[in-house]
């Protein structure tokens, strides 16, 4: 018997230990020749630990299941209660265009040969045949933006990193993942470690460069773990090391741990992390693409971006280009979180409502409660009241609303939600994440929890105080942590202001 | 390891680990965040003694070596209690009740953020994000990643730990 239990932060983090476990005793108690497979998560994870059982019409699912539960499923699956029938079929899978995520939790992450099997490496082996201009027009052809937040087209920055001229340069990957609401480099790096390395063995090739770094933030010790796995049965099988796949020129990489600050996540405070210093935002420029890493040309792409590029190459620029709306190309994985019903990761074209992303594919909230204001694009993305749910999800149109998509993480919250609380809060983690290098953002920070504060007291006059305070952070800050923290805060005070009016009314 | 990380280490013990982790960690480049965080996984912290070695040994100032190990949240110079309980304070886990959890479980321990309780057991420690946000409120707890806590939860979890 063939079964797959997802080794997926979530799904463990949900039990999912305790249930593998169960299965391996039960299954040794009735005689059954068990075959367990630790996937990645199909991202259904109100589903988790979700179980899936080979049968010759597919793969079945059972979730979500506790250890209790494993019995029963293993004498009478088809009757079981938890039973959930054919795994695709679902509707959460069926409806999504699985692109970048195509092989999470279906294969073993750390089998070579299951990755080949589903269509990995056949970019690779597209790329070792083109020259480095073609594999950067490629990249440029498929209209693919960096998923870390800013949307730069990564074609351009590669093309830039193309030219410099210099006897080493790097690719560093950006898998710092702070924003909250958002898992799917985790996910990724999980359940399909050797997408993103293929992806940055592609880089390399299309850049000129022979070394790259994955710098992985410490609260994933779980995607540490896998990635260092990955990359060490990479270079046993010649996919890394002196001569990328026995013929093409000589790429290896290292995996780095963060430190838990959030700022270096911002692209050149995590170089000057990645290179033993405090994690200070640099001025730019230099750009890291020509003064990166130790001073070198350097690619800096978000694990995302870098995790798509196969599926570029193995279907073609223009495959994935036909998918979107606008100038957001592709397919993006909309990390789906807070209180819904059903949260998790779902992979789809640009171009859904939020509205449709909130009440449609998450099921409205998990407490039942109407939505009040939905958070997109992490803590310095805006929250949006139900009124704007209408805006599709694309970099252009949330931009045009005053809001980000950033990393593409939803984060939904119900009319419990004080949003006075919620702008004191995106003060405090400016304040607790500033890198202190601009006083706008370190000391502007703190003033803004003192003012909140103050308005919280019914101190009506605070009130213009804040947007002034904002608008400074904006105007004279050096990156988005100071830059955008004014979003969360000012589209709460905007489209919630009954909750910064109701103590002042009750004080007068 | 419990027991290394609940008193601390001599200054020759410091020096000499110190000695073993720079010659691991010479040939990367930009070693300083690894030979910190292999200090913090030997002693449970980064010790004042270390700072000196690896100054010398990576040739940049003490001032410098100590500006990097203040300047990152994860990096420890004193001992945390035996058991280390972190709890998301992010957006997505506020919205299923992670304040609520985070506040109960300080006002019953009688701690604020990093505290440590009286025996030694627990330290409370904020965390923003463990990528858990579709099963919050979510915990770290020893580095163990934990979904869907609840109260009962968190009482099970600070019993086992001894608080
Ligand atoms: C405060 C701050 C935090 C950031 N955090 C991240 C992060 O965790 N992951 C990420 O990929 N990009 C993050 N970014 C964006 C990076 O600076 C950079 O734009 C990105 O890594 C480029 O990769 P991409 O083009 O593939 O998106 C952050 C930016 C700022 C200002
Ligand atoms: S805005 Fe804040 S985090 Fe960004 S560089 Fe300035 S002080 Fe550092
Ligand atoms: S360094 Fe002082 S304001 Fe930027
Ligand atoms: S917000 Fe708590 S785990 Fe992401």
């Amino acid at each position: 018997m063939k079964v797959w239990l997802p080794r997926d932060a979530a799904a463990r983090a949900l039990g999912a230990d305790d249930v593998a476990g169960t299965l391996l005793t039960q299954a040794r108690a009735r005689g059954i020749d068990l075959t367990l497979i630790r996937n990645g998560s199909r991202g259904m994870i109100w589903l988790e630990p979700l179980l899936e059982i080979e049968t010759p019409e597919g793969r079945i699912g059972f979730g979500p299941v506790t250890p209790a539960d494993v019995a029963a499923i293993l004498d009478t699956p088809e009757a079981h209660p938890k039973a959930l029938g054919l795994v695709e079929a679902l509707p959460w899978m069926a409806r999504q265009t699985r692109l970048t995520f195509a092989r999470c939790g279906v294969i073993d992450p750390l089998s070579l040969a299951d990755y080949e099997a589903h269509g990995g490496l056949s970019g690779l082996r597209r790329a070792l045949e083109m020259d480095a201009a073609g594999i950067v027009a490629e990249v440029t052809e498929s209209g693919l933006r960096g998923r870390g937040g800013a949307g730069f087209p990564t074609g351009i920055k590669w093309d830039t990193v193309r030219k410099a001229q210099a006897d080493r340069k790097y690719i560093v990957c950006n898998a710092d993942e702070g924003d909250s609401g958002t898992f799917a480099d985790r996910m990724i790096m999980e359940g399909d470690p050797f997408t993103l390395i293929e992806g940055m063995i592609i880089a390399g090739l299309g850049v000129g460069a022979t070394k790259g770094f994955v710098y992985l933030r410490s609260e994933y010790p779980d995607a540490i773990e896998v990635m260092n796995a990955a990359v060490t049965i990479a270079r046993d099988a010649g996919l890394l090391g002196a001569s990328v796949l026995g013929t093409g020129p000589a790429f290896d990489m290292e995996i780095r741990v963060g430190a838990g600050a959030y700022v270096c996540g911002e692209e050149t405070s995590l170089l000057n992390s990645l290179e033993g210093k405090r994690g200070v935002v640099r001025a730019k420029p230099p750009l890291p693409a020509l003064q990166g890493f130790m001073g070198q040309p350097t690619v800096v792409n978000n694990v995302i971006s870098l995790a798509t590029v196969p599926v570029i190459f193995e279907k073609g620029a223009g495959f994935y280009r036909d998918f979107g709306l606008g100038r957001s190309r592709g397919t993006i994985p909309l990390q789906i979180a807070g209180n819904v019903q059903k949260g998790g990761l779902f992979e789809t074209a640009f171009g859904l409502t939020l509205g449709e992303i909130v009440d449609d594919i998450a099921g409205g909230t998990r407490t039942g409660r109407p939505v009040k204001a939905v958070q997109v694009g992490g803590p310095l993305g805006a929250y949006f009241p139900r009124s704007k749910l209408d805006t599709p999800f694309g970099y252009e149109e949330f931009d045009g609303q005053g809001g980000l998509i950033g990393h593409a993480g939803v984060v939904v919250f119900d009319e419990s939600a004080d949003m006075l609380g919620m702008a004191r809060f995106a003060f405090e983690f400016c304040a607790v994440e500033s890198c202190g290098k601009c006083t706008p953002c370190r000391i502007g920070a703190v003033r803004g929890v003192e003012t909140v504060d103050r308005i919280a007291r019914g101190d009506a006059d605070a009130i213009p105080l804040l947007t002034d305070l904002c608008e400074t952070m904006k105007d004279g800050s050096l990156c988005a942590l100071g830059g955008f923290t004014p979003y969360p805060v000012m589209s709460a005070l905007t489209h919630f202001p009954d909750d910064f009016a109701t103590t002042r009314k009750a004080a007068e | 390891m419990p027991d290394i990380h609940s008193r601390r280490p001599s200054p020759e013990e410091v020096r000499s680990r110190t000695r073993e982790i720079l010659a691991a960690h010479a040939h990367l480049e930009g070693p300083l965040l690894p030979i910190l965080h292999a200090m913090q996984e030997s002693f449970g912290f980064v010790p004042q003694d270390c700072v000196q070695p690896i100054a010398e040994g990576l040739n940049i100032g003490r001032a410098e070596v100590h500006g990097v190990i203040t300047f990152y949240h994860d990096f420890r110079e004193a001992p945390a209690g035996r058991h280390v309980v972190k709890i998301c304070r992010a957006e997505a886990c506020q919205a299923q009740g992670g304040n609520a959890l985070a506040d109960d479980t300080l006002a019953r321990l009688g701690l604020e953020w990093h505290g440590t309780t009286a025996n030694g057991a627990v330290t409370i420690e904020p965390v923003y994000c463990l990528g858990l946000c579709a099963c919050g409120p979510a915990a770290m707890v020893d580095g163990k990643v934990m979904g869907r806590v609840d109260a009962a939860r968190m009482d099970a979890i600070l019993a086992e730990a001894g608080a």
